[in-house]
């Protein structure tokens, strides 16, 4: 698509608090780049999970910018925000599988809600689950599935309609460092058919596996930026250090 | 995309975002309660509008001429004149003196006597029954009182209507009464439907959130939620409906059992039962609607 916009989410000044408690998030500004493969670290409660709440749209902040995909997602009236989020595969860190429903069913739930035929569904499904190898644990419940099955299944269920954000928090931390691996494989060849990813992690060796990844770094809810710039990453034009970004 | 849902495959689909509806919980059985009240109170409302109609119909050209004289020689009389002179007005299309015999009869149970006892000793008023053609307007008895002073001057004209008037009352109250019985029990259902709407969205808030990060819709789960109460209200109502006609029929041969011809004509037509027979229709659709609505309003709170 021609029209695709040169960022597509974009960060200014956003700042988030709950209630009347100090803000968990202060002054973030950044820009995702179509194709771009993030990750974004910190120590625990630096504000990671919060971050992605905002960018996968369940959360609003209490101040600042967000564009999403060309569109202000603060203003924009909530019945349009589902084709927003239609947009987005999320992995919580919690997995958070619908337990009434199958591992066939939940893997084919963001494509019911988007209303895809059910011989579509059952083909794309069908892949997911050879994928993630867990075609024996089609009709399995969540609560029949080791932690690392209930996390393939979340992360099958992000991805399978092929979204433009990935957003996976700590994706890799129920799983063996093999599945890890093979988990971080998939996300990178979605990233190259041009999925932006944004993947919240502590596991430094995980970062390794990638190349030229755009690193984000919180801390206690700052971003802090090693370019020292303003603005996370530095816009490709200003800057040749920002990985695949600018290519 | 190349293939979107049917119709028929979007209902499964959005039947499935919900935990399937439980079955044995108390839903079923409250939408059934007020069912089968609800056909109760709407048989009892057709039943006493038709008795009202049918004694309405009855009595609406229906007059009572009664000669009151302590005399009975002159009551007799004047009793035979005022038959004559209603017999020649237009507009009256039957004139009956009432024999002595059936008057006997007629006030047996209140004297306690036989007929044949000689109560004609007693001053008791002759009586004429007459049916006008039409109506029995107050201008149309007004005109007969006076053609009648003149042979009887100890003649009464009532239309018999006029004596049944506060029996009329009484029924349009008792309908106005059923009516008010199933407004009620409609807001009854309402409440517990709401009340169980917001028990579903409670428990299941994080499937509801779940559905929604992924692009769900707040028309999609209100739909799943539909289903589910539209499941639970369709058989309570077909249980309701049930025991609710039984009910009726019970009530019914108690009634008939009374004998009275006001009574006997308070049966219900064909249109009635089916009236009846979309009361549990209704009570489904008042169900899935007010699912809607409450689901609709309590998602507004969600991002």
């Amino acid at each position: 698509m021609s029209s695709q916009p040169a960022e597509i989410t974009r960060f200014d000044n956003v700042g988030l608090r709950y209630g009347t408690d100090k803000e968990v998030l202060t002054d973030i500004s950044f820009t995702l780049f179509p194709g771009t493969f993030y990750f974004l670290t910190g120590a625990s409660g630096a504000g990671k999970t919060s971050l992605l709440k905002l960018l996968y749209l369940a959360q609003r902040p209490s101040r600042g910018l967000i564009r999403m995909f060309g569109t202000d997602s603060i203003t924009l009236p909530r019945e349009q925000l589902p084709l927003l989020r239609r947009r987005l595969g999320v992995v919580f860190q919690d997995f958070r599988l619908v337990p009434h429903l199958s591992v066939y069913d939940n893997i084919a739930l963001p494509l019911r809600v988007s209303g895809y035929g059910e011989r579509e569904i059952a083909s794309a499904v069908g892949d997911m689950l050879d994928w993630v190898g867990l075609a024996d644990r089609r009709d399995g419940r969540p609560a029949t599935l080791s932690g690392g099955e209930q996390q393939r299944v979340a992360i099958a269920r992000a991805v399978i309609a092929r979204p433009d954000i990935l957003v996976a928090d700590e994706p890799t931390g129920n799983v063996d460092p093999e599945m890890a691996l093979k988990l971080l494989r998939l996300f990178e060849a979605l990233n190259r058919q041009g999925t932006t990813v944004v993947v919240a992690t502590h596991d430094v060796h995980l970062i390794r596996h990638v190349a030229e990844p755009l690193i984000m770094r919180l801390d206690k809810g700052r971003l802090s930026d090693p370019t020292g710039a303003l603005r996370y990453p530095p816009r490709p034009s200003a800057s040749g250090n920002s990985g695949r970004a600018g290519s | 995309m190349a293939g979107k849902q049917t119709a028929a495959a979007r209902w499964g689909a959005e039947a499935a975002l919900l935990p399937p509806v439980r079955a044995g919980g108390p839903m079923p059985w409250v939408i059934a309660i007020m069912i089968a009240l609800t056909v109760i109170a709407a048989a009892s409302g057709l039943s006493l509008r038709n008795a009202a109609h049918a004694a309405s119909a009855d009595l609406s050209g229906g007059l009572t001429v009664q000669i009151v004289h302590a005399a009975p020689a002159e009551r007799d009389r004047q009793g035979l004149a005022a038959q004559r002179v209603l017999k020649q007005t237009p507009g009256v299309a039957s004139v009956r003196l009432v024999p002595q015999g059936e008057l006997d009869t007629l006030l047996e149970p209140w004297l306690g006597t036989r007929p044949g006892d000689g109560v004609e000793g007693l001053p008791i008023p002759a009586l004429i029954d007459v049916a006008l053609s039409g109506p029995a307007t107050p201008a149309r008895v007004e005109s007969l009182r006076v053609a009648l002073a003149a042979v009887a001057p100890a003649a009464r004209v009532d239309a018999q209507a006029a004596w049944l008037a506060p029996v009329f009352g009484a029924i349009g109250a008792l309908q106005w009464l059923a009516g008010g019985l199933i407004a009620l029990l409609a807001v009854a259902t309402a409440a517990a439907v709401l009340l169980a709407a917001r028990n579903t969205l409670g428990t299941q808030r994080e499937t509801i959130e779940i559905v929604h990060m992924l692009g769900g819709t707040d028309a999609q789960i209100a739909r799943g939620v539909q289903r589910g109460v539209a499941v639970q209200a369709a058989s309570g109502g077909v249980v309701g409906l049930a025991l609710g006609i039984i009910g009726v029929f019970l009530l019914g041969r108690s009634f008939s059992a009374l004998g009275s011809g006001l009574v006997a004509s308070g049966g219900l037509h064909l249109t009635d039962w089916l009236m009846i027979a979309l009361i549990p229709l209704a009570g489904v659709a008042l169900a899935v609607l007010t699912a809607r609505l409450t689901v609709l309003a309590a998602l507004r709170r969600f991002l």
